[in-house]
């Protein structure tokens, strides 16, 4: 991720002819696309935490004096209709955006992990259940998936954060565990286990480090979809509660009313969702290229 | 043939009571009781003599493995129990809404698929070339694209040029096609837009594939033109795991119509499931969630029956 960081890009020029390229000149030559999807993140990630301070407005303040306000000098992209900034309400959803998605995606992807990893070392009847239970839980839509959770844990960032990684987990545990098993017959955990190790310390300490590649792979491709995931249950109503700032809530209700009036209102907050879940897509399938052609997610 | 269709038909059953199990666990095991959740919800107080009422109306102070038999024992009769916030059967509440949201799925599939074919072949056969680049940052989009926002960039689009919205109201095809059609062609649309991405993805590796072959070569060098190269011997063997892809798609469509209904205000069965859900009408979240998961396992059984007539090297016993 350093590689599309500002100092990276600055030493790029420096490389003499002749001199092997730096990692970061090479990523913007042969993949144009990952190396601006990493500066937009880069950028979103800079906005997210600075929010406070880049964002004009308070992105919680009414201003009845200025509702649908269209996009001008006062306001870059318009007011919505409790004449709340938009661009304000659009970097602080940023930070919602980023915080849910990595949260849910690390969470997802590493009990996802943690389970294949110890199905496979296990094997036997374990496994075989925990593999049919998956097999079922992968049959259904993530939104499905992750509706249904919301609806059994409630409400809440935390309970969305929770119901995301939890229909995200049968699917990283499919693809850790197919991992996993080759790396289980491997003489060092037999070495491990001839050495006296205990069940938990083989799974944790030899063959969770081993099966790092398609955890990756799996985090990186989750990270777009947890995004898309948090938006779409925002805006069902089902995610992020009002008032707080977040970009699929900020599409539903009023900007649906009010679109012929306030076409702004739901142009940018869905463009911003598009572009980031783009971006760690592009991102997704460059490292996946990079760490292993072969898995597919 | 058949008696391969009757097997796979016959093993649908335990699939099928497998998914229900698991369905009945989720919302039972979970911790976090279904009507205090749901009564406490609405935000008014109610008494604990109000909730054990309820609880004992709903069945819920039956030991587990009785409302397990009874959850199990309706499914055997096609009954999914009644819905806990209207109190009609479940199977009713599904039933009038499945004609919208399956006709929504199938012209989805449809236009995600005459977008996919032609876009994935397209950028095969111009593989490299700039043709190529801007099919895949077309189905990339898609795939980030979320299918709501399209819908109302779609609508914010007809208001715009023709100052007209479709209609709000659902008339059955038979009864009137071009009202029904002008109010569903919008929201398929932005559906298939979304569930194209991936087919087209998988049409063009496929075809990558399939113009290495020798016979393509073949082809070529006794000087057929590029047509019937690209159309008759090259996609017809390309098209396998392009229908496998499509089917899937097909089965995971309502996670796509769950919000697009909401956007174009559909009573469809993706609206039902997010009002369940938010109403916390657990039987009825039951009943969907096996609606989904039977569609899946069925689509399963029409693909491996689709090879067979696809592809003729393919044979089951």
């Amino acid at each position: 991720m350093s590689a599309g960081s500002p100092q990276a890009l600055a030493a790029a020029p420096a490389a003499r002819p002749g001199v092997p390229a730096s990692a970061a000149s090479r990523l913007v030559r042969r993949h144009p696309l990952a190396a601006a999807s990493a500066a937009f993140l880069v950028l979103l990630a800079l906005a997210a935490v600075l929010a406070p301070w880049v964002a004009p407005y308070d992105p919680l303040a009414n201003d009845y004096a200025a509702m649908f306000a269209p996009p001008g000098s006062r306001h870059w992209l318009g007011t919505d209709s409790y004449g709340r900034d938009i661009l304000s309400r659009l970097i602080f959803g940023a930070r919602t955006a980023l915080l849910v998605g990595f949260s849910a995606s690390v969470v997802g992807a590493t009990a996802g992990a943690l389970v294949g990893v110890a199905s496979a070392y296990f094997g036997g009847v374990v496994d075989l259940v925990v593999q049919r239970v998956a097999d079922i839980l992968v049959s259904f839509p993530l939104i499905v998936l992750a509706m249904a959770m919301v609806a059994v844990l409630g409400s809440g960032t935390a309970n969305l954060v929770a119901a995301i990684a939890l229909s995200f987990t049968p699917r990283a545990q499919l693809v850790v565990r197919s991992s996993a098993l080759q790396v289980r017959h491997m003489v060092y955990v037999e070495a491990a286990r001839a050495l006296g190790a205990g069940h938990w310390r083989i799974i944790l300490r030899h063959m969770l480090p081993n099966v790092l590649a398609p955890y990756l792979v799996m985090l990186t491709a989750f990270l777009g979809q947890a995004i898309l995931l948090e938006a779409s249950l925002s805006f069902l109503g089902l995610g992020v509660a009002e008032p707080t700032p977040a970009w699929g809530l900020m599409l539903s209700g009023a900007a649906v009313e009010f679109v012929q009036r306030a076409p702004w209102m739901a142009i940018s907050p869905g463009l911003a969702i598009t572009l980031t879940v783009l971006a760690f897509n592009v991102l997704g399938d460059a490292l996946r290229d990079a760490l292993d052609p072969k898995l597919r997610v | 043939m058949l008696r391969y269709l009757a097997t796979r038909l016959l093993l649908v059953v335990p699939t099928l009571w497998a998914v229900a199990t698991l369905v009945f666990v989720l919302v039972r095991v979970i911790p976090g009781d279904i009507v205090e959740l749901r009564l406490v919800s609405g935000g008014t107080y109610v008494t604990r003599e109000v909730i054990e009422q309820e609880r004992a109306r709903l069945g819920l102070t039956k030991p587990l493995w009785e409302q397990y038999v009874d959850w199990v024992g309706g499914l055997a009769r096609l009954d999914l129990g009644t819905s806990m916030w209207t109190g009609a059967p479940v199977v009713r509440e599904i039933a009038i809404r499945l004609e919208l949201s399956l006709q929504l799925a199938v012209m989805a599939t449809v236009v995600a698929v005459s977008l996919a074919i032609p876009l994935g072949v397209w950028a095969a056969v111009r593989r490299g070339t700039w043709v190529d680049h801007a099919v895949q940052v077309f189905s990339v989009a898609g795939l980030a694209t979320p299918s709501f926002w399209l819908g109302i960039l779609l609508l914010l689009f007809l208001l715009w040029t023709f100052r007209w919205l479709p209609p709000m109201l659902f008339t059955p095809l038979w009864v009137d096609p071009v009202a029904n059609l002008s109010q569903l062609v919008w929201p398929a649309l932005a559906v298939g837009y979304r569930y194209s991405a991936v087919a087209t993805r998988m049409t063009r590796s496929a075809m990558l594939e399939v113009l290495r072959e020798d016979y393509i070569r073949t082809a070529w060098s006794k000087g057929l033109a590029e047509r019937p190269v690209v159309v008759r011997h090259a996609l017809r063997n390309a098209l396998l795991p392009v229908v496998t892809v499509i089917g899937l798609e097909f089965a995971f469509l309502i996670g796509g119509l769950v919000v697009t209904e909401q956007v174009f205000n559909l009573n469809g069965v993706g609206k039902l499931f997010v009002d369940a859900i938010s109403r916390r009408d657990y039987t009825l979240i039951q009943g969907l969630m096996l609606l989904v998961a039977s569609v899946y396992v069925f689509v399963n059984v029409g693909l491996d029956v689709a090879y067979a007539l696809l592809d003729p090297r393919i044979r089951y016993r």
